[in-house]
């Protein structure tokens, strides 16, 4: 089997290639946005803990 | 037993469990997706009907598996939280709402472009369709009404009012193939009995649902990270040194 054969999926190519293609992009963008979203919380943490310590050091 | 579903609960000992297992999870996920994608593309004979284009089956199946699967768990969780008050099946709930929105839209899309070489139609409004893009509206409610309620405790209440309403969907959905005859075809995997596929294509279907399990847990602790450390960022162990880096 070529890998032109390969691509063309004996001729429903389009259509498996969309399919992938979609369910992949899709559980990728998940991923993304989910280390994003994780990352933010963790820096929110970071900057209320040094927040308050300067409140500590103020008072 | 008890004690350990108590330690469960709480969101500090969770935080940390899902750190240990997020690894795990992620490995195990990529192995088994990368390895079902070699043997359904690759290794899997064509299909004497279809061809080349039954090889959607091996993304839209396993996603179809989720979208029920995450709905039910997210319903488990919902009543586990009404009933024991458990906070962290509230959250569990929450956390998992948009995968399994994400897997409902990938069977909903995946089916379409199926359905269009093999019924000559993107959509049709066929049992198993309509209810499968019920369930994506479950989904979406669930996310807006939670979003739409300022208080925390109100909004988790809410949340799994609808969730706990909306199980009746799941066998709808499930038996809609034989209940209705209409364009959907039936399953080829049951419990019971012996699967009408071949061996070649039953071990990447299966390799990719139980990938795409592994994802979905990964990817729940992840999420479940990110909102334990968002509802409990002033409280101490937050924010004591060690729990975060």
């Amino acid at each position: 089997m070529s890998f032109a054969e390969f691509i063309a999926m004996g001729g429903h190519g389009k259509f498996v290639w969309s399919a992938y293609g979609i369910t992949f992009a899709v559980l990728a963008m998940n991923l993304v946005f989910t280390l994003r979203r994780l990352r933010k919380s963790e820096k929110d943490v970071d900057h209320l803990r040094s927040s308050d310590r300067q409140d500590k050091t103020e008072s | 037993m008890f004690l350990w579903f108590h330690r469960l609960g709480s969101a500090r000992y969770f935080f940390g469990l899902a750190g240990r297992l997020t690894p795990w999870l992620g490995s195990l996920a990529a192995v088994t997706i990368v390895t079902g994608l070699y043997l359904g593309l690759f290794v899997a004979p064509p299909d004497y009907q279809q061809g080349d284009g039954y090889r959607i089956m091996f993304v839209h199946v396993p996603s179809a598996w989720m979208s029920m699967f995450i709905y039910v768990f997210m319903a488990f969780n919902a009543a586990v939280g009404l009933i024991w008050r458990i906070k962290i099946a509230h959250l569990l709930s929450t956390a998992a709402a948009i995968i399994g929105a994400s897997f409902t839209f990938i069977t909903l899309a995946t089916g379409s472009i199926w359905g269009k070489p093999m019924w000559g139609a993107w959509w049709a409004w066929d049992a198993r369709l309509t209810s499968e893009l019920i369930l994506l509206f479950l989904y979406l409610g669930f996310i807006a009404l939670q979003s739409a309620i300022q208080d925390r405790g109100k909004a988790q209440q809410a949340g799994a009012i609808l969730l706990l309403a909306g199980v009746v969907n799941i066998p709808i959905i499930h038996y809609s193939v034989l209940w209705w005859h209409t364009l959907h075809q039936t399953a080829s995997i049951t419990k019971f009995g012996v699967p009408s596929i071949h061996s070649s294509m039953l071990a990447p279907l299966l390799l990719m649902w139980v990938g795409f399990t592994f994802f979905f847990f990964y990817l729940l602790m992840l999420r479940a990270r990110a909102l334990i450390l968002e509802y409990e960022r002033s409280s101490r162990w937050v924010q004591e040194a060690g729990a975060v880096k």
